[in-house]
């Protein structure tokens, strides 16, 4: 059994950023139709230990591949890059950081007034967020060839924008009383 | 379906070698066994010709048990040794069945406090566990009479919001009831495992299930013969009893009736509840006149009114599956059936706000009470091995996150909600005092950042760990979720290397030993069985070893074996099949059965890595005949 493949090699990729999902997707299916442990119920305890090594290995695998930023960190890692706990950014970012953060609030308070405007500030948010991060997914892209320090840069930066995110989303369960 | 079954010569399936399986629903307030016959699957009736057996379990004095319809009669005459609704116990402890309030009217009896509580009924304390195993094994021995042969193996379905510990106890009754279990199933997998092979759906699938006492919502994707969970979500105590006991609220205030009830009465009341729940679902009003015991109730209920009181509970459940849609990351517009399964979802408001949410008719044209019984045997039968055909594959996701307690009562997630599994995460911890050579572990379940608002699964205790100065030792506990959502952990200390010890304390779960006494004890239950079972149970668990290596070497043995390798496997292969025909010491068979398998070792991994190549040769070819196809489109 060979661990020491990259999660790329695994599913037959180009060790490259952007990467065919669909295609990750059903190299993945391929795999799991194999290896699974379901494939194994009358099989060896042998066979079944393999097989829930392999099926969590490759879970693992496509779970990191599968998010742009594991992908990044993973990548970055791979070159030998551990990721900080506190990075240094810079200033101007950080600014805009809180700023969003701000809007966020805002936007929570004014939800008891109105709360379908207070939404549709929200979606709109989250889709600019996005944005954000599909541009900061381009830079990491390229950067990663040319310079692997603006590259892990862009990484933190993926890191503040999906945090963000997730307060959003976290937010929108509230606004939406969950 | 196939009317015809076209076998290539040579292929032809010995019917003898045909195995037994079953699919089994252990519901909270009914269960029901089924199993795929002459190519068509349905539920099992028994000799009286019912499917749904009550999940209900009768104690008597002498230690003797009635199962089913018979027990149900008599939980009015007999409320406190007559267990109904057990799976609400399962892996639970006494401060959850305390918020179950009335609807546990039973004796519970809990070693200092902790853990899951035993239930004392007239021939002594039984444990939920052994309660549930009593159902289990009333449904094998109707599948065993049915299909004429004992069980190969079994599917056994819970609902997909149990957490570890409701597996595992779901396990251990299995365990008890001598059931060999293929795998755990989530309720809406099965169910749609039972519409999907039927109608070929490929897309998004919403799985709205409500049963007696749990809720489930699953979303699924099908897609090239592979289901997968996008999450799950729901409720583990919400379904039609919440119903009952709402009409039966209404009915003793609209009678006057205030005060207490005696739980004879409040029994009768229940019973009287449903059955006026199951005639509004046709009736627009329903007029009630009975007589408990000297309590009268007397009232006329409209469908109006119910509709209002269940509405927080059916509000409970859309709001469950507005998070569900959101998890899979999937819009409404994506979903192309919703199913309908549980006998709650008869209940046309249900129905209405169902449909009204997911903007689609609900399928139900299975019967919704049937469903995932049906789901279940269709997988057994796979599992077992009599399909090889038509599979489909289940990939499932961690219900509910698990975590570890730190300083200060919080809450670390290790696992993430929905992540797919089988899942591994290791992590890292230190000692901080000198020399320390112990240390607790706390595992959680649940979405909360307190410890105290999520659920308790296991204390494990390391101890072993090689004496240092505070930091020094480098800990990695690893945590293994397999494909039916239970976990197992072990842990090393790495600097040194040692293996530490872990002491497993469940928090609602019965131990090892408990587990041991248990089986004992049934043993005890018909003695002259105990030897003749044990060999029976090792002649059966060796032959499964022997066949599959055989079927292995058949498949795989000329590439991937040299000539040597495979006469001396062909060796060791016909040593132990002849120990296991001819031996009668269960030691001596099992020991013969462990040294094929470590003799097969080495094969079984070079099958597992050409099976890995094969899968990824495979996707290539397929990508190259759909590329042609879209191109010839």
């Amino acid at each position: 059994m060979d661990f020491q493949q990259t999660f790329f090699e695994i599913f037959q990729l180009p060790e490259a950023y952007h990467l065919d999902v669909d295609q990750l997707s059903s190299s993945y299916l391929e795999l799991q139709k194999r290896i699974h442990p379901d494939n194994f119920s009358s099989a060896t305890d042998t066979e079944k230990r393999h097989s829930l090594q392999w099926a969590t290995h490759v879970n693992e695998a496509f779970t990191t591949l599968k998010s742009p930023l594991q992908r990044a960190i993973y990548m970055l890692e791979q070159r030998g890059l551990s990721i900080a706990h506190n990075p240094d950014l810079e200033p101007a970012f950080l600014m805009s950081q809180i700023e969003l953060r701000e809007e966020l609030d805002d936007i929570s308070e004014t939800a008891s007034e109105e709360i379908d405007a207070a939404l549709s500030r929200l979606d709109g948010f989250k889709s600019s967020v996005k944005e954000t991060l599909s541009s900061l997914e381009g830079s990491f892209a390229v950067q990663f060839d040319v310079e692997l320090a603006a590259a892990e840069q862009t990484t933190y930066k993926m890191q503040f924008m999906n945090k963000l995110l997730v307060a959003a989303d976290q937010l929108e369960e509230q606004l939406l009383d969950y | 379906m196939a009317l015809l079954q076209i076998t290539e010569p040579g292929q032809a399936v010995d019917p003898h070698q045909r195995k037994h399986a079953a699919g089994i629903d252990l519901g909270t307030t009914n269960s029901l066994i089924a199993a795929v016959r002459a190519g068509e699957t349905d539920t099992l009736p028994d000799f009286g010709g019912a499917h749904l057996l009550p999940s209900v379990v009768r104690y008597h004095t002498d230690g003797s048990v009635t199962v089913g319809a018979k027990a149900l009669e008599s939980a009015k005459e007999d409320p406190l040794n007559t267990i109904v609704s057990v799976k609400r116990l399962m892996g639970r402890g006494l401060e959850d069945v305390d918020t179950l309030g009335d609807q546990m009217p039973y004796d519970f009896v809990t070693k200092d406090k902790k853990g899951m509580p035993d239930i004392n009924v007239a021939s002594g304390p039984v444990s939920p566990v052994e309660v549930s195993a009593e159902i289990l094994r009333n449904l094998a021995h109707r599948g065993e009479a049915t299909l004429a042969g004992p069980l190969d193996g079994v599917v056994i379905t819970v609902p997909a919001y149990f957490d570890d510990a409701q597996r595992q106890a779901t396990k251990d009754a299995a365990t008890l009831a001598h059931l060999n279990v293929l795998r755990l199933l989530n309720e809406p997998t099965a169910a749609a495992v039972a519409y999907g092979l039927d109608s070929g759906t490929e897309g998004v699938i919403a799985v709205y299930d409500l049963g007696g006492g749990t809720f489930d919502i699953s979303l699924l994707r099908l897609n090239r013969g592979v289901f997968e969970v996008l999450s799950t979500g729901g409720n583990s105590a919400l379904g039609g009893d919440d119903f009952d006991r709402a009409v039966a609220s209404w009915l003793l205030a609209a009678s006057g009736i205030e005060g207490e009830i005696s739980k004879g009465q409040f029994r009768g009341l229940m019973l009287e509840a449903r059955a006026i729940k199951e005639a509004l679902s046709d009736q627009a009003s329903v007029k009630v006149d009975i007589d408990l015991d000297g309590l009268i109730v007397k009232s006329e209920i409209t469908r109006e009114i119910f509709d209002e009181l269940v509405a927080p509970f059916v509000g409970d459940s859309i709001k469950a599956c507005r998070r569900a849609v959101r998890d899979a990351g999937v819009g409404l517009e994506d979903i192309k059936h919703v199913v309908l399964v549980g006998g709650s979802t008869r209940v046309p408001t249900v129905r209405a706000k169902v449909a009204s949410y997911f903007h689609t008719e609900p399928l139900s044209n299975i019967d919704p009470d049937r469903v995932v019984a049906i789901g279940a045997a269709i997988q057994a039968n796979i599992l077992v091995g009599n399909k090889s055909d038509d599979e489909v594959l289940l990939l499932d996701v961690l219900p509910l996150s698990l975590g570890l307690e730190t300083m200060g009562g919080l809450v670390e997630k290790v696992i993430t909600r929905n992540t797919a599994i089988p899942v591994a995460k290791a992590q890292e911890f230190t000692t901080y005092k000198d020399g320390q050579t112990a240390m607790l572990i706390h595992i959680v379940q649940g979405e909360r950042e307190l410890v105290s608002d999520c659920r308790s699964l296991a204390q494990f205790e390391l101890r072993g760990i090689p004496p240092m100065v505070a930091g020094a030792a480098k800990i990695q506990v690893m945590f293994q979720v397999d494909a039916d959502g239970i976990l197992s952990v072990s842990a090393k200390e790495l600097s040194t290397g040692v293996e530490t010890h872990i002491e497993v304390k469940p928090s609602y779960g019965l131990t090892e030993d408990e587990i041991t006494t248990m089986l004992k004890a049934s043993f005890e239950y018909a003695e002259a069985d105990v030897a003749t079972r044990s060999l029976t149970e090792a002649k059966v668990d060796t032959q499964r070893v022997i066949d599959a290596v055989a079927n292995a070497i058949a498949l795989d043995g000329d590439r991937l074996l040299s000539q040597q390798e495979r006469s001396s496997l062909n060796e060791t292969l016909a040593e132990v099949q002849a120990i296991a025909t001819n031996s009668e010491r269960a030691s001596e068979i099992t020991a013969a059965s462990e040294r094929l398998a470590k003799a097969s070792d080495e094969f079984a991994s070079r099958r597992m890595d050409d099976s890995v190549r094969q899968a990824l040769a495979g996707t290539s070819l397929d990508e190259l005949s759909e590329s042609i196809a879209d191109a010839e489109d």
